[in-house]
């Protein structure tokens, strides 16, 4: 069997307090002072250790981020003196989207490279819009693998940025007649992208230009941005043109393993000629999802194009209307007029925008995606608060603007993809898929909110007055 | 009626009170340095908020829990207006925004929590009954009451047993006198002391519960008439012994949890002991395989069947299944494959330690696939030949009310049991040492928080004040048994199904905002 895909996660220490989510309180003037109980010492978490230290260094108090919330310290404390409150900067963490606690497993995630776990069920909502309103399925005895998920035998997460020969010709030696493009495997269905609205330098792209080569995936960037620093990386950047500028960058084109072009106005000739200029890489073209991407992506199947990338803003809301779709229905959009003109074949399709979790890009696939790319979630792998401060030119209160140690972010970046890869593998080793390229379009191995109700409250209750999330 | 339940032996409530010394309660009340300690407070609450020992004239804390709160103030006995010295304030508690989510609210805890200690009804103004998750049993309500369908009956006349063998096929019937039982947590990831709390508890109530997947311990032997073996994939402690001990013997397919996944137990609970349990090694993580190796299809399933009834002739064979699309088909499977319960474990509920996205995504919630296996079983015309058993988010006694009205005839409890011995859901169950507050630890020190008696009579005291709910529930609906629930689905409604108007007539949906 081939070698097995795997990613290299180790811990990477967050370099600042990352924000918790609890602060306790103390009334000090009603502590007893002498206390042989005191709860501080027994706390299970130790988060009281460095208490002193931070008072007198005037630091912020670690137990921001450590304490679990166990209650013990307020239930057991002799003098009742402790109390609890959300931490404010947890309030004000993130938006409607990237919720503070979204963020927070995030961090977690890019420190440990480890699949969140937790006891006592689940605790959120029953159903919320987007991809909060989708179950994926299981198989009660159907296994995808012989020994196990993380058995020798493996579940692959591969794709193709490359385009696949539908059909295959042979010869009378039965030798393959069909030409056949090279091929371009990402071993796993996650692209890298800096998003251009927050902190976007050198150092920021080498780090995410390092864990692209680690990872073995692309990361698409700029081609004015490729300096010679990004040199050694090459072999894993995707250099994104215009129609514009693509001429300045012909020596790029030739070396690159796949090209990016932005979707515009007479885009044909452009493919052409960066076709006769590097006939290998496959061409990617990048086109905003809004009301006409289904069709302009019909129309880039039809034309020499291997892979289209379409992005939705960075909460996942279609472009360039008052009443955005969510990315979960553009994705079955794009994908069914596919199917319908028989193009689906022809193109790999890689969606972005609003992809924050893990199970966003099983769902993505689901929906019909070949891939998705992570952006925003790469920022928040290296400690971003979302706070938006950037887009003012104002400082980073985690000093990304001021430089950070590439391998430590990249190995952040790497952790968390590798965290997303296994979720990946546990959704698909539930649904008993083996293969990430068979996962795509398979409805029937998720369950949809309004179809749950439908067919099974519908009998009881009759029709739905209130609509879904 | 069943012995117990003729013979009026329904286990008796005996306060429980909590293993903390301050209580967390909706209100808090706060005594300055101007109280003169004159005992009047004392003598005024009805409730027993300030206590106060004879001879011994100095304050104590108040037992805030008790306190009814702002509703009080009407009250002639309102201690902050009373009070001489104007030395006490109350206000709403501060730290309820850092309890609950979504699923269980701050109040639903609190109330839990006063149930186990009480055995009744809390007095204090809270919700139990609802949560704020916006969908499925929060947003299901039972129809409102004819006036002329109540029926005046004490809560000793009123039936709510559970039957968990309708086959006729020879073995025995075995009733349970409560519509639940407990549902399987494993030896290695709770603290002994509670496990065998719930073992005494289900004794007590002429219920069950079950060992999970990590073996027998000696210690349930006095009570293994109340304690499933259950045979899940890794088979930790699947002996013939453990299997002739057990009244039903549970075979876990999956769970609600983690759906398509083994059982998780992570290595730092791993101790000696338990890894002598399983035989495994000490600290390292036991990731249980998925599904059975043996099992491709339904058939290989009855041969599993086969093989305990074979072994245990008396024992009653339950199949535990998660939620997937064709669970109707898996319930349909089971039965003729011969199991006597057929139970579903819905995706939202669970115990131990799961990744968040299994708990969250994969499988359906239960309020869906109940209904689902209740047609599908009654269009096979084998419904009344089997137990269809809901678990998975079922958190109270109205959720089990709901649950048995949509086609189950009975629900497995889990968490409920945890919330009973005061768990807070912080949900750290799996790391480091365990459970802070000692349930579901397996640490030396932590795991011995807990004490048999407690967890015993604060199980039997949470059942019995559900069992006042349900009776309640039964009167007002003119039933006598629970039975006659079962699959009465024209008794709900659901908020998001109705017009405007007749929604304003139902208690909204609870929509605090939650941060969680």
């Amino acid at each position: 069997m081939p070698k097995k895909y795997h990613i290299p996660v180790k811990p990477a220490e967050p370099r600042f307090h990352p924000i918790g989510k609890y602060a306790t309180v103390e009334f000090r003037e009603d502590c007893a002072g002498s206390c042989r109980q005191c709860v501080k010492k027994r706390c299970v978490y130790n988060i009281f250790n460095e208490n002193v230290l931070h008072m007198a260094a005037m630091e912020e108090p670690e137990y921001l981020y450590t304490c679990q919330s166990c209650f013990r310290c307020i239930q057991e404390c002799t003098r009742g003196i402790f109390s609890r409150a959300i931490n404010p900067d947890y309030r004000t963490l993130g938006d409607d989207y990237w919720r503070a606690e979204l963020i927070h497993r995030l961090w977690y995630q890019a420190h440990t490279g480890q699949i969140p776990v937790s006891g006592a069920g689940y605790r959120g909502p029953f159903v919320a819009p987007g991809f909060d309103s989708m179950w994926t399925d299981m198989s009660e005895i159907v296994r995808p693998t012989r020994d196990g998920i993380h058995g020798r035998e493996y579940i692959s997460t591969c794709f193709e940025l490359s385009r696949r020969v539908t059909p295959l010709r042979f010869n009378d030696d039965m030798s393959i007649a069909s030409e056949l493009p090279t091929i371009l495997e990402v071993p796993l269905p996650l692209l890298l992208r800096l998003p251009s609205d927050l902190v976007a330098n050198e150092n920021i792209r080498l780090t995410t230009a390092q864990s692209a080569k680690i990872l073995g995936t692309f990361m698409f960037v700029a081609a004015d941005d490729i300096t010679p620093a990004l040199e050694p990386y090459a072999d894993f950047l995707i250099p994104s043109l215009t129609i514009e500028n693509y001429k300045n960058h012909g020596e790029k084109v030739r070396r690159s393993r796949a090209v990016e072009v932005a979707f515009a106005a007479g885009i044909e000739p452009v493919l052409a000629e960066i076709r006769s200029l590097n006939a290998e890489a496959p061409i990617v073209v990048r086109v905003p999802l809004d009301d006409r991407a289904a069709e302009r992506t019909c129309l880039l199947a039809r034309a020499d194009v291997d892979t289209v990338t379409l992005h939705a803003d960075d909460h996942g809301n279609e472009l360039g209307t008052e009443s955005p779709r969510f990315i979960k229905d553009l994705i079955r959009e794009v994908h069914l007029k596919l199917v319908e003109g028989g193009l689906r074949q022809q193109v790999n399709l890689v969606f972005s925008g609003g992809i924050a979790m893990a199970e966003h890009v099983a769902k993505a696939i689901i929906c019909g995606a070949d891939g998705v790319e992570a952006d925003t979630a790469l920022m928040l792998a290296l400690e971003c608060h979302l706070c938006g401060r950037c887009r003012e030119s104002l400082s980073c209160p985690v000093e990304l603007d001021a430089g950070i140690d590439a391998a430590w972010g990249s190995q952040r970046i790497v952790n968390l993809m590798g965290a997303w890869q296994s979720q990946l593998i546990e959704l698909m080793g539930a649904m008993g898929i083996r293969e990430v390229r068979r996962l795509r379009g398979e409805v029937g191995r998720s369950m949809w909110f309004e179809d749950l109700e439908k067919e099974n409250f519908g009998p009881i209750f009759g029709e739905r007055v209130v609509p879904g999330p | 009626m069943n012995d117990q339940m003729q013979k009026g032996t329904l286990p008796k409530t005996v306060e429980a009170p909590s293993r903390f010394r301050n209580t967390i309660g909706k209100y808090s009340i706060r005594r300055s340095s101007k109280c003169v300690s004159c005992g009047l407070c004392a003598e005024l609450c009805p409730q027993g908020v300030h206590p106060r020992y004879e001879a011994y004239n100095q304050t104590l804390r108040p037992r805030e829990h008790k306190c009814i709160g702002f509703d009080c103030k009407k009250n002639d006995y309102y201690c902050i207006d009373r009070c001489p010295e104007g030395a006490l304030t109350l206000r709403l508690n501060p730290v309820l925004e850092t309890l609950g989510d979504y699923r269980w609210t701050d109040e639903m805890l609190i109330a839990h929590w006063e149930m186990a200690e009480t055995g009744d009804l809390p007095v204090v103004a809270l919700e139990y009954n609802l949560g704020n998750s916006g969908g499925g049993f929060d947003k299901i309500r039972f129809r409102h009451f004819e006036p002329d369908a109540y029926i005046d009956v004490e809560d000793e006349k009123i039936d709510t047993r559970l039957v968990l063998n309708k086959r006729g096929d020879g073995r025995p019937v075995k009733t349970l006198s409560l519509p639940c039982y407990g549902g399987g947590m494993s030896y290695g990831s709770m603290a002994l002391n509670a496990l065998v709390g719930r073992a005494r508890a289900a004794q007590k109530l002429n219920s069950l519960t079950c060992t999970g997947e990590g073996g027998y311990p000696e210690e349930f032997v006095p009570y293994k008439e109340h304690v499933i073996t259950q045979v899940a994939t890794g088979l930790f402690g699947v002996r013939e012994e453990t299997i002739l001990y057990a009244p039903v013997i549970e075979f876990k397919y999956a769970q609600g949890a983690k759906p398509g996944l083994g059982g998780h137990l992570l290595g730092d609970k791993v101790t000696p002991e338990v890894a002598a349990m399983r035989e495994t090694v000490v600290g390292n993580s036991l990731f249980s395989p998925f599904p059975f190796h043996s099992v491709y299809s339904v058939e290989d399933h009855k041969k599993h069947v086969d093989w305990i009834k074979a072994i245990n002739p008396e024992g009653l064979i339950s199949v535990k299944v998660s939620t997937p699309t064709d669970v109707d088909m898996v319930a349909v499977g089971s039965y003729y494959a011969g199991a006597h319960i057929i139970h579903i474990d819905g995706s939202y509920g669970g115990t131990g330690a799961a990744p968040d996205i299994a708990k969250k995504n994969i499988a359906m919630p239960i309020e869906y696939a109940i209904p689902k296996v209740h047609n599908f079983l009654k269009a096979e015309g084998i419904r009344d030949k089997v137990c269809l058993i809901a678990s998975g988010g079922i958190r109270n006694a109205l959720d089990t009310a709901k649950a048995i009205a949509l086609g189950a005839d009975g629900v497995v409890i889990g968490t409920a049991d945890l919330v009973a011995l005061e768990c807070v859901r912080c949900g750290n169950c799996e790391s480091g040492r365990g459970c802070a507050r000692g349930i579901a630890s397996t640490d030396h020190e932590l795991g011995r928080m807990i004490s048999e008696p407690y967890a015993e009579q604060r199980l039997v005291n949470m059942y019995m004040a559900w069992r006042k709910q349900w009776c309640k529930l039964l009167r007002q609906l003119g039933m006598r048994s629970i039975g006659e629930l079962t699959g009465r689905s024209d008794l709900l409604v659901h908020l998001d199904y109705l017009e405007a108007a007749e929604r304003a007539s139902y208690q909204p949906a609870p929509k605090a905002k939650t941060i969680i």
